[in-house]
């Protein structure tokens, strides 16, 4: 293994320091408990918009903290969700008095740390609501496993939900806002190579020479299957087609009501794509594979969208859910109505995302 | 009677049956998994020795829930929430005892698993560390109806666990992350239903000691 890495134990901890020295114009870190805020927070008045999950996948989510997009960020180990404490400690810090969402990726891990957080945050007179980003197409169905994994789509949820809440949105607006963003995300992702945690020191899974891995989540684990490599066209055919033929997709999802202070659980349904639909394409590097590979995989993918009358009104190119420093890449495409392209345009200056400002 | 002395040797030799086994744990967790559980969990528990040594003494309601909030604030992943939450159901069940008696230990084991069935909500057959929990609380009953002493009452929990724990080899996960993998989870050991039955396998022997030093 060679990483850039002092202590196996530190890499966390020395990367959160290296941040708060970069960008103390925009974010404040705290050590114990581990947790990022932005520098003005608390804002009175304002919701807050929380996130967090295992570190590794950088710029996620920590460098998302600023003004436009999320009040805090809660990073775990490296792949392993971050624990009730710092979301509780993070939530009190930052709320202005207005509450607190909490934007969650669907591992069993986070979700139960979140719900555990949520309700200890409701303990304390605190508003609290949740939303669930579960967009990763390459799981199936939703009876038989954990649900729909959190991936790409979690990057446009929070920055749609953090211009709300900029906006003025209320938490209640916010948080249904934020749900419908995240029911109209559908990913898909592929690895060329695996990935090394710093703590496991070999790859987390072995892949071949000529091998390829469809439908990867973005911590290093297995996919749905593994093919023999192919071009960058026929992979970006592949992903895309994933997407665009997925039919309704239903869960039932536990959210958090802060009147009751109890869990509600509510079915959600995502329809498939449709011809005429305007959507936000992300193409996203797993940390890897270099820009210039994604171009050639959006290159293919406008082709596509194309063809079937789908209109990309917005894209995001680069890496900005990664898994470490696998080569590969994932797409997402979000339906997005008038309301949602307005709030993606909106200001945003954070250490990873800034326009408008 | 089981006292805080007992509860204290258990979790400071499941930190170290833990820590031994943590890179076997990882691995199972890499094959269907994130590579995460045995670093974790050997975090976690040396955390909650460590804790208790500071605070020496309690009353095993205390100890109980020192320990849930510790695994909770210290593993990170799905297993700290869990444990975390056994161990704070237990606690609810130990109050303020200095002392349990064996059918004390089952009710509070009995509500540490129900704890954990709560948040999870695993089912029997999920292929989650419930598979290696819920025979062995059962065997445990068991072995106390039929008027079984402690310590071999204790051997058979630990060996239900260990049957559970292999059990899951063939089981398709349909909880936590392995259930991504779909079929392809199966044929692997369960990472957390192996870290419960290395922490059952430690309550057995911490009281078979306890036995034999009275002895
Ligand atoms: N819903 C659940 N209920 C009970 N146990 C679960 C559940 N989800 C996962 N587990 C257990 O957790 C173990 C994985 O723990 P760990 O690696 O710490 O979590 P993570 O998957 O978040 O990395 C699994 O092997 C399984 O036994
Ligand atoms: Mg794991």
């Amino acid at each position: 293994m060679k990483k850039l890495i002092n202590a196996v134990d530190a890499v966390v901890r020395e990367q959160m320091e290296g941040m708060a020295l970069a960008h103390p114009d925009l974010l404040r870190v705290s050590l114990e408990p581990k947790y990022i805020v932005r520098a003005d927070a608390p804002v009175a008045g304002k919701v807050a918009v929380v996130s967090g999950g295992g570190s590794g996948h950088e710029p996620l989510h920590g460098g998302f903290v600023g003004y436009g997009m999320l009040d805090g960020a809660c990073p775990g180990e490296i792949f392993t969700s971050p624990t009730p404490d710092q979301i509780f400690a993070c939530g009190m810090e930052v709320n202005g008095g207005a509450g607190v969402l909490l934007i969650v990726k669907n591992y069993t891990g986070d979700v139960l740390s979140f719900e555990t957080a949520a309700e200890l945050l409701h303990g304390e007179g605190v508003a609290v609501r949740t939303v669930l980003v579960d967009d990763d197409v390459a799981v199936k169905d939703s009876l038989y496993t954990a649900g729909r994994r959190g991936v790409g789509g979690t990057v446009i949820v929070e920055k749609i939900a953090g211009a709300a809440v900029e906006a003025g949105y209320s938490l209640a607006q916010a948080a249904e806002l934020a749900q419908r963003v995240s029911v109209n995300c559908r990913s898909m992702g592929m690895a060329l190579t695996s990935c090394t945690t710093p703590s496991a020191g070999k790859p987390t899974f072995d892949l071949g020479e000529h091998e390829i891995e469809i439908g990867i989540g973005i911590h290093g684990e297995p996919g749905q299957r593994r093919i023999p490599i192919i071009d960058a066209d026929a992979i970006t055919t592949l992903l895309a087609e994933e997407i665009l033929n997925d039919g309704p997709y239903t869960r039932t999802v536990r959210s958090f009501d802060p009147m009751t202070g109890d869990w509600a659980e509510v079915s959600l349904t995502s329809e498939p794509f449709r011809a005429g639909d305007r959507v936000i394409a992300f193409v996203n590097s797993m940390g890897g594979t270099p820009v210039s590979e994604l171009y050639t995989v959006y290159r293919r993918l406008a082709m596509i969208c194309k063809e079937r009358n789908i209109v990309i009104v917005r894209n995001l190119i680069g890496a900005y859910i990664t898994s470490l420093e696998m080569q590969g890449c994932s797409i997402t495409l979000t339906r997005v109505d008038d309301e949602m392209v307005r709030l993606w345009d909106a200001p945003v200056k954070t250490p990873a995302l800034r326009w408008g400002i | 009677m089981i006292t805080t002395a007992d509860m204290e040797a258990w979790l400071q030799r499941a930190a170290d049956v833990l820590e031994e086994n943590k890179g076997y744990l990882t691995e199972l967790d890499a094959a269907i998994g994130d590579a995460d559980h045995g670093v974790n969990i050997a975090r976690g528990f040396a955390a909650v020795v460590q804790k208790l040594a500071a605070q020496p003494g309690q009353p095993l309601g205390p100890m109980f829930k020192s320990a849930g909030m510790t695994l909770m604030s210290t593993v990170g992943g799905a297993s700290g929430m869990l444990y975390g939450n056994f161990f704070l159901k237990a606690a609810n069940v130990a109050g303020d005892r200095q002392a349990l008696t064996p059918a004390e230990l089952l009710a509070v084991l009995e509500a540490g698993r129900d704890g954990i069935v709560q948040r999870g909500r695993a089912e029997p057959g999920d292929k989650t560390m419930i598979d290696a929990w819920t025979p062995a609380v059962d065997a445990l009953k068991e072995a106390l109806a039929a008027g079984q002493p402690l310590p071999a009452a204790l051997c058979a929990t630990a060996a239900a666990a260990e049957a559970g724990m292999r059990a899951t080899i063939p089981m398709q996960a349909r909880k936590g992350r392995a259930s991504y993998l779909g079929e392809r989870s199966i044929g692997h050991q369960d990472p957390g239903a192996t870290s419960t039955y290395l922490i059952l396998r430690a309550l057995a022997d911490a009281l078979a000691d306890e036995d034999a030093k009275q002895a």
